[in-house]
């Protein structure tokens, strides 16, 4: 089962503790196809995680809908996991109680322990279910707490800079689980970064986002066939097209010839 | 190693040094004579009770250690009971009605053995009820201001006024609205428990992660099943600093209302004593009363141990 993501003219106001009002999302429309795995990405303040919320229905937006297939979002649900930047796993239950939180709060555990089994297994944390989490490193727990959003089957799965919080080769590896789990669509997959390389090697699109007025620069789509190689020319190209939307490319100084 | 071995031995060292001088120094004429030489037979328990320690950490890692550690701490307790023991009943350099000897004060717990266990009954009683009765209500209005805006913002100012003041202090109220004096006394300790308990527990509440609450919603948990698996778990260890506050202030309470109206009890009996100016019973109750107070607060953090073992790896304790 695979979720379409449906955004229509989404706007969102936050007021800060001068109460003053700052406009985060300002009509904005988006559609993700079913199966696909798109990155929002962009400076801070362009409102991609509060996009990301919304879709989550942690954060409702004030104006405009946000539909998964043909129903409205309205407050958040099983079937939009979510990832958060820290594992956010609780302390006081072993991996597997945390993994296995979301079927037992629904009350369906006892049929899918398979499936916990399963999900354990795929982030290769078998040998840990009776630990907690202060015993086991950060990576393994942000692997733990995407084995605990996916466990439940969601339709979509929404990451807010899940690896952001890791070691770069730690967090290179966690690419490559990611997309295992994807596997070429099963799932969809929406993921806020602030890594280009990341976004790039990841995603079928990216969006590109900019702050004040927050709204979408540009959607481009990676046609780079996967496996993906970080060195290759077209995938150095698209990144530096992103960073020059951004206007992050910067300039080289040209030498100089006097002859 | 010579060290570590004096550490083992000073405990043992401190208490023949106890005994020789109380062998020595004869007892001051002005001293009520008392009916044994009690201290110097609690001296040779401690020291008997040592004595195997001492031999079995020859054997055992575990005991060389414990006896290492807590060796010198003996030594210098007997220490100080052996500077009170020459003081007060060798020279009886302090008034003799309010520091009797040694002997006297250990005396009474061989001659009261009978009622101090009907008064440690009896307390215990009272306790259980009054804090069990406080810490079920406690725990109860501290989840509900936790977790209900409408039940705190009632709620809130009654636990600010009626909390800080001494549960005992309603004496005079309270043993008018109660038919027994026991009632009045269950309804004070009861008190004094549901306030810290009550407190502890809704800050907790309140002071957990979002996010925390966040991750159940996104995983399609319920309301109760937030309430009971993320925020009371998450909410645990500030509970069990209430639960520490609520047993001390316990204690407290227990004695003074014992003192009003209660027929047997630890409180009872140290104020009958007191008005009989008995100041070895006095003394021998107060032990009593310091060693049951140490022993509940021990159990508590067994308890602690095994419910927040979680927490080892965040908390340091």
């Amino acid at each position: 089962m695979v979720g379409r993501i449906k955004i229509e003219n989404v706007g969102k106001t936050f007021e800060n503790a001068d109460g003053e009002e700052l406009r985060v999302l300002n009509d904005l429309s988006l559609e993700i196809e079913a199966g696909s795995f798109v990155s929002l990405i962009g400076p801070s303040g362009c409102g991609k995680t509060t996009l990301l919320r919304a879709i989550a229905g942690l954060n409702p937006a004030d104006e405009g809908k946000i539909y998964l297939d043909d129903e409205v979002v309205t407050k958040p649900g099983h079937e939009r996991g979510f990832a958060f930047q820290q594992s956010n796993l609780y302390p006081w239950l072993s991996i597997e109680k945390n993994i296995s939180f979301g079927l037992r709060a629904r009350g369906i555990y006892k049929d899918k322990k398979e499936d916990v089994k399963h999900y354990i297994d795929m982030v290769g944390l078998n040998g840990f279910e009776k630990s907690f989490p202060h015993q086991l490193s950060g990576g393994m727990n942000q692997r733990a707490s995407l084995a605990r959003a996916l466990v439940g089957h969601p339709k979509v799965l929404l990451l807010d800079e899940p690896l952001g919080a890791l070691d770069a080769f730690t967090r290179m590896n966690m690419q490559d689980e990611i997309l295992k789990i994807w596997n070429g669509g099963e799932i969809t997959m929406i993921m806020v970064t602030h890594d280009v390389d990341e976004a790039v090697y990841m995603s079928d699109k990216v969006v590109v986002m900019t702050p004040r007025p927050a709204k979408i620069e540009q959607i481009i789509d990676i046609k780079l066939a996967r496996p993906r190689a970080r060195q290759d020319y077209d995938f150095l190209k698209y990144r530096t097209k992103i960073l020059e939307i951004l206007n992050f490319a910067g300039q080289k100084n040209e030498p100089e010839y006097y002859l | 190693m010579v060290k570590n071995q004096f550490k083992r031995i000073s405990g043992l060292l401190s208490i023949a040094l106890a005994v020789l001088i109380d062998q020595v120094i004869p007892v001051s004429p002005k001293q009520p004579e008392a009916k044994g030489r009690y201290f110097l037979y609690f001296l040779l328990i401690i020291g008997a009770l040592l004595t195997v320690g001492y031999i079995a950490s020859f054997f055992s890692k575990k005991t060389a250690d414990y006896i290492e550690k807590n060796s010198p701490l003996i030594a210098g307790g007997i220490l100080v009971l052996n500077i009170v023991n020459v003081v007060c009943s060798k020279f009886s350099l302090l008034p003799v009605l309010f520091f009797p000897s040694l002997d006297r004060v250990f005396g009474v717990f061989i001659s009261d053995a009978d009622i101090f266990l009907r008064c440690i009954v009896s307390s215990g009683k009272l306790l259980l009820i009054g804090f069990g009765i406080g810490a079920v209500l406690g725990f109860t209005t501290g989840v509900l201001i936790g977790f209900n805006k409408t039940f705190a913002y009632w709620f809130n100012p009654l636990t600010k006024i009626i909390g800080p003041i001494p549960a005992t202090s309603w004496s005079p109220l309270v043993l008018s609205l109660f038919s027994t004096s026991y009632q009045a006394a269950v309804f004070m300790i009861a008190l004094s428990v549901w306030f810290p308990i009550t407190v502890m527990t809704s800050s907790g509440i309140q002071n957990v992660q979002q996010t925390y609450f966040e991750v159940a919603d996104t995983l399609g948990a319920g309301k109760f099943y937030k309430i009971f698996k993320v925020g009371i778990p998450a909410s645990l260890p500030s509970v069990f600093l209430g639960f520490f506050y609520a047993t001390t202030g316990s204690f407290v309470t227990l004695v003074t209302a014992e003192m009003f109206g209660c027929k047997i009890g630890i409180g009872w009996y140290l104020n009958w004593q007191k008005s009989m100016m008995l100041y070895a019973n006095v003394y021998a109750g107060l032990i009593l009363l310091a060693v049951l107070c140490n022993l509940i607060i021990k159990l508590l953090f067994v308890l602690r141990g095994k419910l927040l073992g979680w927490q080892k790896g965040i908390i340091k304790w």
